[in-house]
């Protein structure tokens, strides 16, 4: 199937008209040392049973979270996902249209937009939000990119406990712009006001912080940020849209910027993407944000509309001089988000996340009661813990996928100073008998027993 | 279209309501402990609205229908390749063994998507002439500047501090000369000639050792080939530069013409464009970026690699730029890419360039009558630009008005005021998945506006459009003058 509508028929009265005989002298403008001589060699063309069945086919050699019982997180959690948002999300309209630019017939589209600025101002504290960016990791780039050009200096200090990949991502962009990055070591899982004080000086355009940071662990932003603004730098936190249902809004801790991954937010894990960064700022900064932003107006009725607005920061206007070469934005991903908010409302929010909060406690306590693990940090943690392992992560992890259970994350792979530390996340969506499952198998227990 | 009024999803909000259903929490995850110290707890609860499953039907589906898909009609959106997006690609990339899978899991147990990629990433690089891609990037903007950053890393890599500027003809996407400015070149602009192409005597003038690079768009973004492509390729390569290619007008040359034939070094594609992703109103999109051999080890990290029977991700890459997202790339859209390429095999790809360029072409020629074609004396490819310049001068009737009054007949009007070259320019791609009837009815009701532009009234109605739409033309001056960026409680 070609989704071809055109006969052969209309083809030939379609090449009359154009003044050609054939499709091939359509192509007669490309030199011929370029054209391509053969045919494409790809794997042959299936037909719409065939495809599903080859796809199924594929799909059956993962291991999926159906099956698999999920205790990793490290940035990518396994929340439910409402079944009321795919069905909205599979309006056509919603995604099957581009981005708005023409307004009048993009209401749908941009209003959804409006509204979603609005729950991330209010989970966030914040004053201004954009329309969203790729992910957490980019946000957080994005967002130290900006803090560079506004203070116009070029340094940009952070905590090793940020998420190993996000500080990968920082460190790309930074390299391609010539910002400087120094990296803070962390004591009990935290920054220490003494070690951000004395790494702070007149070059330090912004501290980024990371609360739950790649360990879970909360870290104490409002003194931190209040010793980046003393020396004139901005404060940057990433965090997670669900974690703010119990975290204080980052906004009432004197963040300037705030961004993070929202696919907590009613996204699935999708492997990996996509999922969405959420960008979020002072009314001070709102000319210098990258990004698509929807702004509230009126037609020429006087009726309220909305537009996508402060244009002139962007790459189709502005061109070289444009704040950042952003121009889309997960638009779909934040939909899911906007739909997510709207259904559970501020008090599921805390429910949610009081429950994941709630079991990642008890799972905690009961792996420390086996005798096989100790704390790696005493610091409070939302939703996800490190702990010290006698046994290598990589055997216990490995048990538990025998016993149908994705084990936590093994901390070894970019922190070999921690020794056998394995980071475990748990969601709403672990029962009781799951939690005891994985806990004995943890402990060395078999991994047949169900 | 829904034309009512909607209150935002806050207007609706009644204190009690509730539109989710937990398991209630099992006793034994009760503690009298708080669950984080009051010093990190939230003081004051966001204020979300409160509201039933019904209002959230309700009012996302209202907010839908006051949108225009695809599916709804013809979207002749010219650079943006708005093509039919084939359902079956909804379905498999809704199957649980890739949605419910997370990121970090071992390679071990994720085989089947590691293939997948795998096998993806060999397709488009077939497709282009390319040694190798990475599908990491999320966006087209996304891939240009990781494309860039490759640039930046071959040329430190040899040494060569000194290239530091990217040239880009007048034509470019307004994205090429903001990503080169994001990845920390200057950039220098390549003026294009008569026949609508770059200027090969001011190419050869503007290289020199300080050329780091030529970014370009093939064909262009008049819809015209660059038919000294191999010339422009040889002057850029003998001044030490490199070429990237700027895949958004792919749609007109898969199978018969590939970017790395034509001498280009890297490129990126955008799967939302010509591998029938949907836009999802802005994104998620994909931009997956090739190479020449030489540049591979340059590649962004996670690369999907295959070793002995396994695929595995490579991390290990000493010369990689580095990471440039989080995981390893769009993978819902990556699926979607994936099930059309092999839907399509070899010979559908070539019908897709062979009727896009046709159905363009064929369009082109219905409205030259009637409006000025930017180049009437060449054949276009997937896209070409009219200019209403004749209707402005002579009835006050400008492109912009156009464009609205296709609202009103139940159309997507075309890209407009792009390439800025060109003066009132509307910009067209028809894509293959039109058929002949379509074009001829859109063409009518071009014409039929260029009538109405010719009498007062008309043209007064023109200036009105569109008023079939749930609001008319709004207010953007007021927008960015007083930025109103969130619903707060006093507006309502």
């Amino acid at each position: 199937m070609h989704y071809i509508p055109n006969t052969p028929e209309q083809q030939r009265e379609m090449l009359q008209r154009v003044g050609v005989s054939s499709v091939e002298d359509l192509f007669g403008d490309i030199p011929e040392k370029a054209l391509l001589q053969k045919s494409l060699e790809l794997p042959k063309s299936l037909s719409e049973p065939e495809l599903l069945c080859h796809m199924e086919h594929l799909a059956s050699q993962n291991e999926n979270l159906r099956d698999y019982t999920c205790f990793l997180g490290a940035g990518a959690y396994d929340h439910f996902v409402p079944l009321v948002i795919d069905h909205l999300l599979s309006r056509e309209e919603f995604f099957t249209s581009y981005t708005p630019y023409q307004p009048e017939m993009s209401q749908g589209t941009l209003q959804a937009i409006f509204e979603y600025q609005t729950m991330i101002c209010e989970l966030t504290g914040m004053e201004v939000s954009n329309a969203s960016m790729y992910d957490g990791a980019t946000a957080l780039a994005e967002a130290a990119v900006m803090a560079c050009s506004v203070q116009k200096r070029n340094k940009i200090l952070f905590p090793r406990s940020v998420d190993p990949q996000y500080r990968k991502v920082l460190a790309t962009y930074a390299t391609n712009r010539d910002i400087e990055l120094v990296e803070l070591p962390f004591e009990g899982g935290q920054v220490r006001e003494e070690t951000l004080e004395a790494a702070l000086d007149d070059h330090t355009a912004a501290v980024l912080l990371q609360s739950p940071n790649f360990f879970g662990v909360l870290e104490k932003i409002s003194p931190l940020a209040e010793l980046a603004h003393k020396k004139g730098a901005l404060c940057i936190v990433s965090t997670d849209l669900l974690a703010l249902g119990l975290l204080e809004a980052p906004g009432n801790q004197g963040a300037d910027l705030v961004t993070g991954n929202g696919q907590s937010a009613g996204n699935d894990l999708l492997f990996g993407g996509p999922h969405f960064g959420f960008f979020a700022a002072t009314q001070k900064l709102m000319r210098k944000m990258p990004g698509r932003i929807a702004g509230e107006t009126v037609d020429k009725k006087g009726r309220r509309g909305y537009v996508l607005t402060l244009q002139a920061r962007e790459q189709h206007i502005r061109r070289e001089k444009a704040t950042s070469n952003i121009c889309s934005n997960h638009n779909l991903n934040i939909i899911a988000a906007a739909i997510y908010c709207s259904l559970l409302g501020p008090r599921g929010f805390r429910e949610m996340a009081s429950q994941c909060q709630s079991k990642a406690l008890y799972t905690r306590k009961k792996l420390l009661e086996t005798g096989k693990f100790t704390p790696l940090f005493e610091a409070p943690f939302f939703r996800e813990f490190a702990l010290k392992s006698r046994e290598k992560i990589e055997d216990c992890n490995e048990r538990l996928r025998e016993g149908h259970i994705i084990g936590g994350y093994d901390l070894s792979r970019n922190y070999p100073e921690l020794g056998q530390a394995w980071l475990v996340a748990v969601t709403e969506k672990r029962s009781p008998e799951e939690i005891a499952r994985f806990v004995n198998i943890a402990a060395g227990g078999d991994s047949h027993e169900s | 279209m829904n034309r009512k009024d909607t209150p935002t999803i806050f207007e609706q909000s009644v204190p009690g309501r509730k539109g989710y259903s937990f398991p209630p929490l099992e006793e034994v995850f009760s503690s009298p402990e708080p669950l984080v110290p009051r010093e990190y707890a939230r003081s004051k609860a966001p204020e979300l609205p409160e509201v039933c499953e019904v209002d959230v039907i309700r009012h996302f589906t209202g907010l839908s229908r006051k949108n225009y898909g695809v599916d709804d009609g013809f979207y002749p959106l010219g650079s943006c390749t708005m093509k039919y997006n084939p359902k079956i690609n909804e379905n498999v990339c809704r199957l649980p063994g890739f949605t419910a899978l997370h990121p970090l899991q071992p390679a071990e147990s994720v085989q089947g998507a590691l293939e997948m990629l795998y096998e993806l990433a060999s397709m488009l690089a077939e497709i282009t002439g390319m040694e190798a891609l990475s599908l990491n990037p999320a966006a087209g903007a996304h891939g240009e500047l990781t494309g860039l950053y490759i640039i930046k890393a071959y040329h430190r890599k040899q040494g060569d501090h000194q290239r530091k500027v990217m040239l880009v003809p007048d034509s470019a996407h307004g994205t090429n000369p903001a990503s080169a400015t994001v990845a920390g070149f200057e950039t220098r602009e390549i003026p294009s000639n008569s026949r609508g192409n770059v200027d090969i005597a001011k190419l050869r003038e503007a290289v020199g050792p300080d050329t780091a690079g030529l970014m370009l768009t093939n064909p262009n973004t008049l819809g015209l080939f660059e038919e000294e492509i191999l010339e422009i390729a040889a002057i850029v390569h003998q001044a030490g530069g490199l070429l990237y290619y700027d895949g958004a007008n792919a749609n007109a040359i898969v199978g018969r013409v590939r970017p790395g034939d034509m001498g280009f070094d890297v490129l990126h594609l955008n799967l939302h464009k010509t591998f029938s992703t949907p836009h999802g109103g802005g994104g998620p999109g994909s931009g997956p970026v090739g190479v020449s051999k030489k540049l591979e080890p340059f590649l962004p990290t996670p690369v999907v690699c295959k070793k002995g029977d396994l695929y595995v991700l490579d991390e290990e890459r000493p010369d990689s730029i580095g990471r440039i997202r989080s995981f390893q790339g769009n993978f819902g859209v990556l699926i979607r890419a994936y099930a059309y390429l092999r839907t399509l095999g070899a010979e559908g790809l070539k019908e897709v360039s062979g009727n896009a360029v046709l159905n363009a072409n064929y369009l082109a020629s219905l409205l030259g009558k009637t409006f000025e074609l930017s180049h009437s004396d060449r054949l276009c490819k997937h896209e070409f630009v009219v200019s209403a310049k004749k209707q402005k001068d002579a009835h006050h009737v400008t492109a912009l008005d156009l464009a609205k009054g296709l609202i009103d007949q139940g159309y997507h009007p075309p890209t407009i005021y792009f390439p800025l070259i060109v003066e009132e320019a509307l910009m067209m791609e028809p894509t293959e998945t039109e058929g002949k009837e379509t074009l001829d009815r859109f063409a009518a009701v071009m014409e039929e506006l260029a009538r109405k532009a010719a009498s007062p009234e008309g043209a007064k109605g023109l200036h009105e459009a569109p008023r079939n739409t749930p609001v008319t033309r709004l207010d953007e001056t007021q927008a960015a003058r007083k930025p109103v960026l969130r619903w707060q409680r006093q507006n309502s």
